[in-house]
């Protein structure tokens, strides 16, 4: 039941997107982002939706994936459009009942919203579905390397990162493997109240947690006997290296952010 | 780069874990008793002994991840004390453990075969070249774009061999690398062993309690206790049927038929370990 959970979304195809050097396309989505935010018009969005299509249509990711990616934010965008509505006061009254008042204002102003975080969304999980973790952690280390002179710990970091995503498809067998051991003892772990099932977490939790102690243990010895001292003189067998479309794809999104705010600043 | 040192020498190791409560200090748990051990350059021996018999503590010693509180452990004359041949001990003498699962650091095979290499610094054209050979060498080349997670028990333990096998180390000490596996899995990773041992000449040492894995090797040391009991080849070993049963291992299941026919008077040789030699035994006796 666990297996379903898909953790990293990178969606292994080959196209053009998928070969762009990984720290472009973080910078490259960064500018997106600054994009939708800088952005206070319909217009800016319409900008950022064209944006976003045409990467789509190069990226060979199917829409059905990206619009998948949305449902989990869906309380989101409720709790955001409910708040919108509820407290801007300006334009016309629609609908006065008792304290609720519903403006026009209010109605474009949640809308606008409810598209933005969309658009936000679809975005920047095209990075992910685009991107193999491996090389979003390389690309992360080189990214924030600059960090490293005010002693940030960022090989580190990266290295922790990669780690964990190298255990988390075992530790899932491993918690599977534990509510079946714990079922066939007699826990209840599916039925009850709230708190039953909470409580019914505890001795799934712990055998995992002591578990995953013992792996990191051996799994620091095994990295020690391959002489694993830190990042100080490491190479790397992959090594990133942008070429001229890394160039272009970033070319083009700062002409995007440029065409926005400019619109942004006429419409004004 | 040749010497004449010998890979692994041990002499009078004595190593202990650090008391868990200071009331029992006077009766410190001596894990390992006067060990003194020397293995040639590019010899395959089997280190057997049951569990808690120190077999394992003493192999953690071959690559400098313990220290022993008394005697020395030199490999490949290198002391495993002196902190500064930390590395080249590690490089030379490389370790696989039991569960592929905990040893393997990368989300892609090629990716992790690097790692040791990446660790040493090595220019990153360089460890192409190693991480393609040692993957060629374990047989695992074809899944070099694979998840780990995607391979069967003994496809990730060769991969991990094939980590350690990147850093061109002298000798591979492997901690019971068949426990966690399947017969097939077991079987692939001893026929890899075997290779390196006689087509890479790289010095084995296979700790195990298999008896059929340890049959394989040249050498046959049993451990007992925190102490080398038993150091000979393996036909020679097994055939000390009552010893090893004494202490808590099972020899081959043909050496204990002939030695058991052998001790009810019949004239047949304990110094049989595989069932075709038993078959040609027991048909001359009959």
């Amino acid at each position: 039941m666990l297996k379903d959970i898909t953790l990293g979304q990178y969606f292994p195809v080959d196209s053009m997107i998928h070969r762009l050097d990984p720290r472009f396309k973080i910078i490259n989505t960064m500018l997106f982002i600054i994009m939708l935010f800088s952005g206070n018009y319909f217009l800016n969005l319409l900008i950022g939706a064209v944006f976003v299509f045409i990467v789509q249509m190069l990226s060979k990711i199917p829409f059905k994936i990206s619009i998948k990616s949305i449902k989990p934010i869906l309380p989101v965008l409720i709790v955001t459009a409910v708040l919108n509505l509820v407290f801007i006061d300006s334009g016309e009254t629609l609908l006065h009942w008792k304290f609720l008042k519903i403006t026009e204002g209010g109605i474009q102003t949640s809308i606008f919203m409810i598209c933005r975080i969309i658009l936000l969304i679809l975005g920047s999980s095209l990075l992910t579905y685009t991107t193999s973790p491996i090389l979003l952690t390389d690309a992360i280390e080189y990214l924030l390397s600059p960090l490293k002179k005010i002693n940030f710990p960022v090989h580190e970091m990266a290295m922790m990162m990669s780690i964990a995503l190298r255990f988390i498809p075992t530790l899932l067998e491993e918690t599977d493997k534990i509510i079946s051991a714990q079922k066939a003892r007699g826990a209840m772990i599916d039925t009850g109240k709230l708190t039953d099932r909470v409580k019914a977490m505890i001795p799934i939790l712990i055998p995992l947690f002591v578990s995953a102690f013992r792996r990191a243990e051996e799994l620091a010895t095994a990295m020690e006997c391959r002489c694993y001292h830190g990042g100080e003189g490491r190479t790397r067998l992959r090594q990133l290296k942008a070429n001229r479309k890394d160039y272009c794809s970033f070319i083009i999104c700062i002409l995007f952010l440029v065409i926005s705010v400019i619109l942004n600043s006429i419409i004004k | 780069m040749k010497n004449n040192h010998p890979m692994i020498q041990a002499k009078n190791l004595i190593f202990s874990y650090p008391a868990e409560n200071s009331e029992n200090q006077d009766n410190l748990n001596l894990i390992l008793k006067n060990i003194s051990l020397e293995i040639q350059k590019g010899s395959f021996t089997a280190i057997l002994g049951h569990n808690g018999s120190g077999k394992s503590t003493l192999a953690k010693h071959m690559n400098a991840i313990l220290i022993p509180d008394e005697g020395k452990m030199l490999v490949d004359g290198l002391d495993t004390c002196q902190e500064e041949n930390l590395f080249a001990i590690r490089q030379k003498a490389g370790m696989v453990f039991q569960n592929p699962d905990n040893q393997i650091v990368a989300t892609i095979v090629e990716e992790d075969v690097a790692f040791a290499p990446e660790n040493l610094g090595v220019p990153p054209e360089e460890i192409r070249k190693r991480v393609d050979n040692a993957l060629k060498s374990v047989k695992m080349y074809e899944y070099r774009n694979h998840a780990p997670t995607q391979l069967s028990g003994g496809q990730k333990q060769r991969v991990a061999i094939a980590g350690v096998i990147a850093m061109q180390p002298d000798c591979i000490i492997l901690d019971e690398p068949t426990a966690m596996l399947d017969p097939q899995g077991r079987q692939e990773v001893m026929e890899t062993i075997l290779k390196l041992n006689q087509k890479y000449h790289i010095t084995i040492i296979l700790i195990t309690h298999y008896m059929e894995e340890a049959a394989l090797a040249e050498r046959v040391v049993v451990i007992d206790n925190g102490e080398i009991i038993l150091d000979d080849t393996p036909k020679k070993v097994f055939s000390q049927v009552d010893r090893m049963k004494k202490i808590g291992l099972a020899v081959p299941q043909v050496t204990e038929l002939a030695w058991e026919l052998n001790k009810a008077g019949y004239a047949i040789s304990t110094e049989i370990m595989t069932e075709q030699e038993c078959l040609t035994a027991l048909e001359k006796l009959l």
